[in-house]
């Protein structure tokens, strides 16, 4: 059974406050709208009070801070009197302990996710070794949140190692694992949460189960080909416009494109965020593009979501965060294609 | 319901559906509703029935001159690309136009992107569109459940409240800076004429940045392109930009970084400008689509400002007037030269 803790606000800070002593503490952070920190969505704690988390995710995702753009893989050096020129060395790694406050679990579950196919990317995995994450469960959801629809849910804990339940301004935290108990144990001070309380976050996460559905398991079941030639990706795509709001603000979509960057003599290879919604992305050497046309394109964005990544890995590759519907130019709704697909005999 | 786009939204699908159904056009490009409140998709109508679907209102964003050449070449015959042409007309399409719409469709033309004969224009006033921001900051942020349009006003409501918004006050920029709310090029006529906006000042925004020192300019520039993520929606949307490979993602060689150091996404914003330079007609899809709020439209206007100054032209407006930054002339200005 998790222990669960019961904390008033100055508590939690004071939590924050102990782990920042040994670990970089990051709470979310919108800012105005502009400004590298509303890009990345996370600022490090400033060690004052804990800041307002508005109810959704957060514009940009957890992938802000998983996939930094750029990732230096290598460094090298062109210089025609170095011994070692052109050799690969191994880029330098953040070693810092990372704790993220505030975040979704619909984020918390991306990480999950990407950890699948990422299980053996060592910077990846570097990243979420040395990361803790805490996460505020949703007790209001947006009207673009669909996360029960595609196997979350607003009391999700995937990857969670803490999961605080806001509850009558109290807040309950549940320690999910042993990196959560670490931060814990060592910060002291919370007493344990009340039976009323917990028999109440139980009622919480009750009510928010019933309301699941099983489109994974319904699209697993469906043939491949079928859902490929379904007749309405013609019409998607007439209004997708192939530029890369959806895909980059996703938490889910995590392909990459690496390239050699070389200043003065120096270089770096680094690997940053490409999108299946690029002519680019798929082109041949030879010229040659097996996704030349858009709406090929279009729908390899679903299809990867919907059905090759569950077909492979088991759930979803989407969390319904909802941001690619709000953030999508021409208001393609990942719901009605869904709906579509599973609507295909 | 805005009686004023009720009406235009009733003509249009008439129109549509008699020229689809008599097959003078293969496909019509406008708007449908969104899934969201005070959201329009672009949307192809390919069949009498789709025509039903077709909306006009004040949430009708992005100019829908984008689709067009790549659709009208879609509805080619297949062929090799050293191939000519096919003998005999080939298939027409339709597409709405405001205004900016039609500048753009005249640009597209006077670049022969696009050929007159088969474009069908349904041209109607326009009033302005509705910017998203303006309406969420009046009502704080708050997330809006529903929305409709008064003829003057829209009305939006959410958890726990419901206001009433006048149209004026959100407008987007560039409309209420529009020097040509009517079509300029028009086969059929949907809607009635709409008056000429009073504009006082073209350039706010533009004159608020020039009157700053060298140094605050750039970094104005720094700060607003710092939150770019190069997603290129901005690019995607517009319909000048057609070039088959975009000189961002060629790699070989690589002009600009790909990521987001700041020094490449300057030369992204600053390239991109210069590009549609003569060009731009201020329809603001760029500004609107734009998911991080970047106000990249002042560097586009700041070149429509000189291009009026140097060559006393506007993009689209005459479409036989020449193209400014692709004609020359003995009497050009010179005096930039070094
Ligand atoms: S679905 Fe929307 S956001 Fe995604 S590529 Fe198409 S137009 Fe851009
Ligand atoms: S596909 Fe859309 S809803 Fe799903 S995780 Fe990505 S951004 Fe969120
Ligand atoms: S640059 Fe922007 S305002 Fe100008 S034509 Fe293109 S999309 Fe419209
Ligand atoms: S749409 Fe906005 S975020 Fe995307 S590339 Fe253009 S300026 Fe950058």
């Amino acid at each position: 059974m998790n222990k669960i803790y019961g904390l008033e606000r100055a508590d939690l800070e004071k939590w924050l406050s102990r782990w920042s002593e040994k670990s970089t503490v990051y709470c979310p952070d919108e800012g105005d709208g502009r400004g590298p920190a509303s890009f990345s969505g996370w600022k490090v704690w400033a060690g004052d009070v804990l800041p307002e988390i508005k109810p959704g995710p957060a514009k940009c995702s957890i992938k802000t801070f998983y996939f930094p753009q750029p990732e230096s893989l290598h460094t090298f050096s062109t210089a025609s009197d170095d011994p070692d020129a052109f050799l690969l060395m191994e880029a330098e790694r953040d070693r810092s302990a990372n704790v993220l406050v505030g975040l979704r679990p619909c984020d918390a579950r991306a990480v999950y996710l990407n950890g699948l196919p990422y299980s053996k990317d060592p910077y990846f995995q570097h990243r979420d070794s040395r990361t803790t994450l805490v996460g505020f469960s949703c007790l209001e959801q947006c009207s673009t949140c669909f996360c029960q629809e595609v196997g979350g849910s607003p009391f999700d804990t995937h990857r969670l190692d803490i999961a605080i339940t806001e509850i009558k301004g109290r807040f309950i935290a549940e320690v999910l694992s042993e990196r959560g108990e670490a931060l814990v144990d060592g910060a002291g001070g919370a007493g344990p949460a009340s039976d009323k309380e917990i028999a109440e976050l139980d009622r919480l996460k009750n009510e928010a189960k019933v309301l699941k559905s099983d489109s994974g398991e319904n699209l697993k079941a469906k043939e491949l080909m079928a859902l490929y030639n379904a007749g309405f990706w013609d019409s998607v795509a007439d209004s997708c416009l192939n530029c890369g709001a959806c895909t980059f603000l996703c938490p889910t979509c995590y392909c990459f494109d690496i390239q050699d960057e070389v200043v003065g003599n120096k270089g770096r290879r680094i690997r940053y965020w490409d999108s299946c919604m690029f002519p680019l992305y798929s082109q041949h050497a030879s010229g040659h593009n097996p996704r030349g046309m858009k709406m090929q394109r279009v729908r390899n964005r679903f299809m990867h979501k919907l059905k090759y990544f569950p077909d492979r890995f088991g759930p979803l590759s989407c969390v319904g965060c909802g941001r690619c519907i709000r953030e999508c130019p021409v208001n393609i709704d990942i719901r009605e294609v869904l709906k579509d697909l599973l609507g295909v005999e | 319901m805005s009686q004023i786009n009720s009406k235009i939204t009733e003509e249009i699908r008439s129109k549509v559906k008699a020229l689809l159904s008599a097959e003078e056009i293969a496909a019509f490009v406008g708007f449908i509703d969104g899934t969201l409140p005070m959201t329009a998709r672009p949307f192809t109508a390919r069949s009498p029935e789709d025509a039903d679907r077709l909306v006009f209102n004040s949430f009708c964003v992005v100019n829908p001159a984008v689709y067009l050449p790549p659709l009208l070449k879609s509805l080619e015959p297949p062929r090799r690309p050293t191939d000519p042409l096919p003998e005999g007309p080939l298939p027409k399409v339709g597409i709405l136009a405001t205004g900016c719409w039609s500048r753009n469709i005249s640009i597209q033309l006077q670049e022969n992107q696009i050929a007159r004969e088969r474009v069908v224009v349904l041209g109607t006033g326009c009033r302005g569109m509705v910017d998203m921001r303006k309406v969420g900051s009046i009502i704080d942020g708050r997330e809006i459940e529903k929305a409709y349009e008064l003829d003057d006003r829209i009305s939006v409501s959410g958890k726990g409240f419901s206001e009433e918004i006048l149209l004026e006050d959100v407008l987007r920029d560039n409309c209420l800076t529009c020097i040509c709310p009517n079509p300029v090029i028009m086969d059929h006529r949907v809607g009635g004429q709409v008056p000429d906006r009073r504009v006082d000042n073209r350039f706010p925004f533009v004159d608020e940045i020039e009157s700053k020192s060298l140094d605050k300019r750039w970094e104005w520039f720094q700060n607003e392109i710092s939150s770019c993520i190069r997603c290129y929606a901005c690019r995607n949307v517009c319909p000048l930009c057609y070039c088959p490979t975009c000189f961002v993602d060629d790699s070989r060689p690589q002009w600009v970084g790909k990521s987001l150091d700041p020094a490449d996404t300057s030369i992204f914003h600053i390239l991109r400008a210069f590009h549609c330079a003569g060009r731009c007609t201020n329809c603001g899809s760029c500004e609107t689509v734009c998911p991080m709020g970047i106000n990249m439209r002042v560097l586009t206007s700041k070149l429509t400002k000189d291009v009026i100054d140097l060559y006393g032209t506007e993009a689209g407006v005459d479409s036989d007037a020449p193209l400014p930054l692709t004609t020359y002339s003995e009497t050009d200005r010179q005096d930039f030269m070094v």
